[in-house]
């Protein structure tokens, strides 16, 4: 199936988030479309899908205008969507997921499960999925309900299937595996609209690509295109792709965790008997696929949540037990995982959030009341050592840029003599400009003598900030290894393979992602 | 395939349970419960005592002559298999073995029934009637809590069920008098509660107002109406607009002749009929249907619905209607059903009673029908006892449903899971 | 819509002349009309006409002449009228001022017992503020004034101190009840998780049957009575009278206003009120920043449980000295909770809304007397009142406000405009 789309514009308030954005997608292609974080891709991807209405243009299929009320009238026109979060309902099995808004109905209304389950069981088996349709979808790990997402896709007789960054969540093992089953689509005739921000993978996978910035198509270009160029296309100027650090001069672990284990609510160990020493002025980087504990780790460091068993010591001591509030007090400083939701009150005031966790102590209240021009005070001179883009310090939070929010969590949690700092996904959905900032104020950091912990599933990440690396696999920390650790090693640990075991593995054979980590290096700069 | 497949080895499977820490509230509970039923019920009345419970009705076709056991010996009895119950409980808890439900049912049944020969020492329990008036005092709250269920499953917040049943109360009185016909009446109870739905879920979906607000708003404003027009039209002329107009008891033919069960189940009036079915096919529609797979996952995560071409306000709205209806439907009870004429805010609260049965009922229309028959239980025991004579103050006697609501929400029936996304209005 | 037709016949392109001229002028107005004090004034506004229809509905006069309306319509519309001005007059005078009034006492009495009356609805209105702030929803203040009135009044009647101390006291008696009997939910909520709408709602059915129950006892049954009421509050637990005897209005009012500025204080000023505020909005990022949820759960009920309690020692120890009944909380607790929503559970906005619907409370009484229009007309009223309130674009759509924040009208058809016109070229290209 052919589908081009002519002139899609798609305008939210003051934000243009596309820009008369033409597009034609070939039968049988791997078309990438690649821009960073804020780019208008997914804006894109759910105009075509039905989610929104554009402003303007037009959306054909094979040459013949149509017009998409809801997604619905764009499945049966054959597109199919994998959403970045998926669309699953965590309580149905998936049989149900997969049936949900077609179901195979007998007499009266009632749904005919042999029949859904069968169907599931068949597009399974063709695949080689191997996904059990009566399975609860929340018990599955993300790799098995990217399946069913893609299953539920090809129930509906997708021709064209979007993937919206669909390898956030996934191994470069695991991430192999979804290219195969990418190619194999193609050759059955699908074609797969594959959007991302990751260079790599677009050259290991695209047939041809799309680069968008600013809501705009600023350029096609080949797979065989270097990684430099398609990375200066989709920002707009050159970037280094790394980032500078000096080689860390690390000094005493003043921070140790020993036999640290966290159970979730129905009682499985979610951190798992874990050990982990960092020293002052190094980054240990948590590398992890999202879900395997490292979430949990931060938390019962900082006391969000109750450890069963072990010790977290800073300086000495031991903060189990403590609370969030002694742990702050004990000089750690915490950028949470969602920013929107954990580290910033989006009602609030950018001045009261930056005083979010200091305004008990003095100078910004005294007695039990607060000191408004103190309070004010801070937040003029944190905006503007932080950068922060906003319009006035009275601003509520939650309209800032997802970048400019997470400043303002910085500068909170910076703007105080730390002993400990502890960031998760601290650049996840953020514009290059922002990334560059974010990591450039973590490795000064480092470099004032602080013990750093970042917990990262981006393996770019991990490999660009780490002085060392612990990798975690359900709940338990695989190895720790040197800041550059091959990445199909890396890869493999955060499957569960053991140091020595992954070491062999990776030699043996490199995943499409590993291969191109050789190229880069051999290629000159 | 042409990927070289790679070789994933776990090396351990998660450590499950192994740390989780003992939950000890039901053995606690059931042993306090036990025990004061064995203090109380059992060791300090005085002996000497029977109680006689009374089992067939005056028109049954078998007769069953009426039992009479010693009140202490048999509370005695009964309090000991009680905590013998309790003790189980501790030794499951300790090894960490789930048992059901089962246990805290028989448990209560065995709890009241000591209660019961404590408290009608001496005199004469009818126990049919007990039951069967238990039946028809939880026809509102049954009506009411699967209203609540349809509701929240789609993701809106009911707090107006008290509305519903009251406006469905009044709507029922009004055209049965005027017509003549109790079931016209009960036709044009579910249309009052269905307008209050519809004001709730436009609010709540159109203008995305807190469901909890426009409930509770929605509650005061049906009082508001049906007292304004109770003192205005209905009172000017009670013979035209306001008659009783009960509906008959519809005897099942060979069911109703059952002891025991015949004249509790099957002797009663249309509505209790229906509420069988409304029950049933909820039950069997909610989780085996395409309008109740839907209907929960808009529920559960409206995005997900929206992106497999479900419209979810429609579903929402519709969905939110319906439950109106049906709690409007439970609001006939108060006046064709118990053949009263209408009386300002005659449903006295019954509609948070409801809300509470659906929560105790873990969103279930099953589980709800339970709980609602337990409060209608407590309901009918404490007016029951009130004319044989008990030892208890009746204020205290109505407290109790109350008082074991909270105790029940404060976590004695586990945690519950309501629907992910209830509350929260839909935008894309 | 009516603007349509002028846009379509626009072509694209063409200038807008009018939209300069119209942008200045009418900014002012534009901005007063975005205003939430106008959404709450045509809320009001709404209400007393859908009021009016109720009123007009059940009146008999106006029934009879819409029989034959087509005969004589004027009939029907003066009927109408006077059904729906005697009603409304009546409730004016009720809860403003007296014009019939034969000495000044009199004329101006109507509004010192709107005073009076919002009392309590002030009182409790704060406290479920703070709660709906701090993300609470306080259903239970009706349970809290009972509670707070039991132990105001127990202490008001059963002790004999000094003139002073004695007040003293009983109005402390009055808000530890209200504050032990909301900690309940507020406890449970942070230990077990407990949904505080179904515990404040059941606690509320408790507290009446407790009441209930403990009238019926010697604890607060008046010693030879049969029936269940307490014996009077002496003079010296009574809230003194602010202008003589001739009124009912006593120092409650002030304190009730004096609770609005320390409540106003403690939210917008004080690192506690930050606390609560943070919890509302926001529980994750609170605890993140080290707050503890629970223990402000805790608090947030057991301040809003306090003064849930001031609002029955209004009751028990200044309007009704009579003795305690059941009957104590009347429907203050359910009317307080619209005076928190229609006040936006700040403290200002909850003093006025409290003193509207105390005004409309006092004024029901009076209408009922005067013209037979039954009270209950009000409480149709006051919901509506925060119906509309709670949903500002429907009150927009009513009466064709502006939006705030969003595009003027040229604005808006400018960015048609705009948008036909990126259509444009492409629609032509597939027309060739």
């Amino acid at each position: 199936m052919k589908l081009e789309l002519r002139g899609i514009t798609k305008v939210f308030g003051s934000l243009v988030a596309n820009d008369h954005i033409d597009l034609v997608i070939e039968p049988g292609e791997i078309h990438a479309l690649l821009g960073e974080n804020g780019a208008g891709k997914s804006t894109l991807m759910n105009v075509l899908y039905g989610l929104y209405d554009p402003d303007g243009g037009e959306i054909l299929v094979d040459d013949e205008p149509v017009t998409f009320a809801g997604p619905g009238d764009a499945m049966a026109a054959g597109i199919g969507m994998v959403h970045q979060h998926f669309m699953l309902v965590p309580v149905f099995t998936v049989a149900e997921n997969v049936a949900l808004g077609h179901e195979p109905v007998r007499g009266g209304g009632l749904i005919d499960a042999r029949k859904a389950r069968t169907l599931v069981r068949e597009i399974s088996d063709r695949f080689g999925f191997e996904v059990d349709p009566g399975a609860l979808v929340e018990d599955l790990p993300v790799g098995v309900q990217q399946r069913v997402e893609i299953i539920k896709a090809l129930s509906r007789d997708a021709r064209v299937l979007i993937l919206d960054e669909p390898t956030a969540v996934l191994t470069p093992q695991e991430t192999d595996e979804l290219i195969a089953i990418m190619r194999q689509l193609k050759e059955a005739g699908t074609s797969i609209v594959f959007i991302t921000h990751k260079l790599r993978e677009v050259r290991a996978v695209a047939d041809r690509i799309t680069v968008i910035r600013r809501g705009k198509v600023v350029g096609t270009a080949d797979p065989s295109a270097p990684e430099t160029e398609l990375a200066s296309l989709m920002v707009g100027r050159s970037v280094s792709l790394g980032v500078e650090k000096a080689p860390a001069e690390a000094g005493d672990a003043t921070f140790q965790v020993r036999g640290l284990t966290v159970m979730d609510s129905v009682g499985n160990a979610v951190v798992d008997d874990v050990d982990l020493d960092v020293r002052r002025g190094e980054i240990l980087v948590v590398a992890g696929v999202q879900g395997n504990g490292q979430t949990e780790l931060t938390e019962a460091i900082l006391g969000l949540v109750q450890p069963v068993a072990g010790t977290i010591v800073l300086d000495g001591r031991n903060l189990v037990g403590g609370g969030v509030a002694k742990a702050l007090e004990a000089g750690i400083g915490y950028v949470p995982e969602d920013r929107s939701t954990d580290g910033i009150i989006g009602t609030f005031s950018v001045e009261e959030n930056l005083v979010l966790d200091l305004f008990h102590s003095p100078p910004f209240s005294r007695g039990g009341a607060l000191d408004k021009a103190a309070i004010r005070a801070n937040a003029d001179r944190r905006i503007v050592e932080f950068d922060v883009r906003t319009q006035a310090v009275t601003a509520m939070a939650g309209t800032l840029s997802g970048g400019n929010q997470q400043k303002v969590v910085l500068a909170r949690e910076m703007s105080r003599p730390l002993r400990l700092f502890i960031a998760s996904q601290p650049t996840r959905g953020l514009d290059v400009g922002s990334i560059e900032f974010v990591h450039k104020r973590i490795v000064e950091e480092r470099d004032n003598g602080t013990p750093v912990i970042i917990v990262s599933t981006e393996l770019d990440e991990v490999l660009a900030l780490g002085d060392r690396i612990a990798v975690m696999y359900r709940g338990r920390v695989v190895g720790v290894v040197p800041g550059d650790t091959d990445r199909d090693v890396l890869g493999l640990m955060m499957a569960g393979v053991p140091l020595e075991e992954a070491v062999a593995q990776a030699a043996e054979h490199h995943t499409v992602l590993g291969e191109a980590d050789i190229e880069a290096e051999e290629e000159p700069e | 395939m042409s990927a070289p497949t790679t070789t994933r080895t776990a090396p351990a499977e998660p450590r499950v349970a192994a740390l989780t820490p003992i939950s000890w509230k039901l053995p606690i509970a059931l042993t306090v419960l036990g025990l004061v039923a064995l203090v109380f019920f059992g060791i300090v009345p005085a002996g000497g005592h029977h109680t006689t419970f009374r089992i067939s009705t005056a028109s049954d076709a078998f007769q069953i002559s009426p039992v009479a056991v010693p009140s202490t010996a048999t509370a005695l009895v009964l309090s000991i298999v009680a905590l013998a119950l309790a003790g189980l409980s501790w030794w499951a808890a300790a090894g960490r073995r789930r048992l059901g439900v089962w246990l805290p049912a028989v448990f209560g049944v065995l709890w009241v029934l000591a209660f019961l020969c404590w408290a009608g020492a001496g005199k004469t329990i009818p126990l049919t009637g007990l039951l069967s008036g238990a039946l028809f005092l939880s026809v509102p709250l049954v009506f009411g809590s699967m209203s609540g269920i349809l509701c929240e499953r789609v993701g809106i917040i009911n707090i107006a069920i008290e509305g519903q049943l009251l406006g469905g109360a009044f709507l029922a009185a009004v055209v049965a008098s005027l017509s003549g016909s109790p079931y016209l009446g009960l036709v044009a109870a579910p249309i009052a509660g269905a307008l209050v739905g519809v004001l709730l879920v436009v609010f709540a979906v159109r203008y995305w107002v807190d469901q909890i607000i426009v409930g509770v708003v929605l509650n005061v404003l049906v009082i508001g109406v049906t007292n304004y027009l109770f003192s205005t039209v209905l009172t000017n002329n009670v013979g035209t607009w306001n008659r009783r107009t009960p509906l008959p008891v519809l005897a099942v033919p060979g069911l109703s002749e059952i002891p025991v069960i015949g004249p509790v189940l099957f002797r009663q009036t249309l509505l209790v009929y229906l509420l069988y079915v409304a029950v049933v096919i909820l039950q069997i529609y909610l989780f085996r249907s395409r309008w109740g797979l839907r209907l929960r996952a808009v529920g559960e995560h409206p995005k997900a619905a929206d992106t497999v071409g479900i419209n979810v306000n429609r579903t929402r709205i519709r969905n939110t209607i319906l439950g109106g209806a049906v709690a409007g439907l439970g609001g006939a009870f108060f006046t064709v059903g118990a053949g009263l004429a209408f009386g300002r805010e005659m449903t006295g609260g019954k509609g948070y009673i409801a809300l509470a049965a659906m929560i105790l009922g873990r969103w279930n229309p099953i589980g709800a029908l339970f709980a609602a028959l337990l409060f209608g239980f407590s309901d009918n025991l404490q007016t029951t006892l009130g004319i044989v004579g008990t030892p208890i103050p009746s204020q205290i006697m109505l407290m109790t449903p109350y008082v074991v609501t909270i105790f029940a929400v404060a976590g004695l029936v586990g945690r519950v899971r309501a629907p992910a996304s209830e509350g929260i209005p839909y935008t894309k | 819509m009516s603007d349509e037709p002028t846009t379509e016949a626009r072509r694209p392109g063409q200038p807008v002349l009018e939209s300069k001229v119209d942008e200045v002028g009418r900014g002012v107005l534009r901005e007063i009309l975005e205003s939430s004090w106008v959404v709450t004034l045509f809320a009001v506004v709404a209400a007393l006409v859908l009021g009016a229809i109720l009123i007009a509905a059940a009146d008999q006069h106006v029934q009879t002449t819409a029989g034959y309306f087509f005969a004589r319509p004027s009939d029907f519309f003066n009927a109408l009228g006077s059904a729906v001005g005697n009603a409304y007059s009546a409730l004016f005078q009720g809860a403003v001022v007296n014009f019939h009034g034969t000495t000044f006492a009199r004329v101006i009495r109507p509004i010192t017992e709107t005073m009076t009356v919002s009392t309590p609805l002030i009182f409790a209105g704060l406290g479920i503020g703070i709660g709906f702030r701090a993300g609470l929803f306080n259903i239970g203040a009706q349970g809290q004034i009972i509670l707070g009135a039991i132990l105001g009044g127990w202490v008001g009647f059963t002790f004999h101190l000094p003139v002073g101390l004695h007040l003293l006291l009983a109005v402390v008696g009055a808000a530890v009840g209200g504050a032990v009997w909301a900690s309940i939910a507020g406890v449970l909520k942070a230990t077990t998780g407990a949904n505080e709408v179904i515990v404040t709602i059941m606690l509320n059915n408790v507290a009446v049957y407790l009441i209930g129950y403990l009238l019926t006892t010697p604890m607060l049954q008046a010693p030879g009575v049969n029936n269940p009421i307490s014996p009077p509050t002496p003079p010296s637990a009574q809230y003194p009278l602010l202008l003589g005897s001739q009124f009912r209005l006593h120092l409650g009012f002030v304190l009730a206003l004096l609770a609005a500025v320390v409540v106003w204080w403690l939210m917008e000023r004080s690192t506690l009120g930050l606390r609560f505020r943070a919890v509302g909005a926001n529980p994750h990022a609170a605890r993140t920043a080290g707050m503890s949820v629970a223990w402000v759960t805790v608090w947030v009920m057991a301040i809003a449980g306090a003064l849930s309690g001031l609002a029955g020692s209004a009751q028990v120890l200044g309007t009704e000295t009579s003795g305690l009944t059941a009957g104590v909380a009347a429907s203050f607790g359910f009317d307080a909770i619209t005076v928190a929503l229609l006040g936006r559970s700040k403290p200002l906005g909850t003093v006025l809304a409290g003193l509207l619907f105390g005004g409309l409370r006092a004024g029901g009484f009076a209408m009922q007397a005067r013209t037979g229009t039954p009270i209950d007309i009000v409480l149709v009223v006051q919901s509506f009142i925060v119906l509309f309130i709670a949903a500002p674009p429907l009150v927009r759509a009513i009466f064709r406000l502006p939006t705030p924040g969003g595009p003027t009208r040229a604005q808006r058809r400018a960015q048609k405009r705009a948008a036909r016109a990126a259509a444009q070229p492409v629609t032509e290209e597939v027309q060739a």
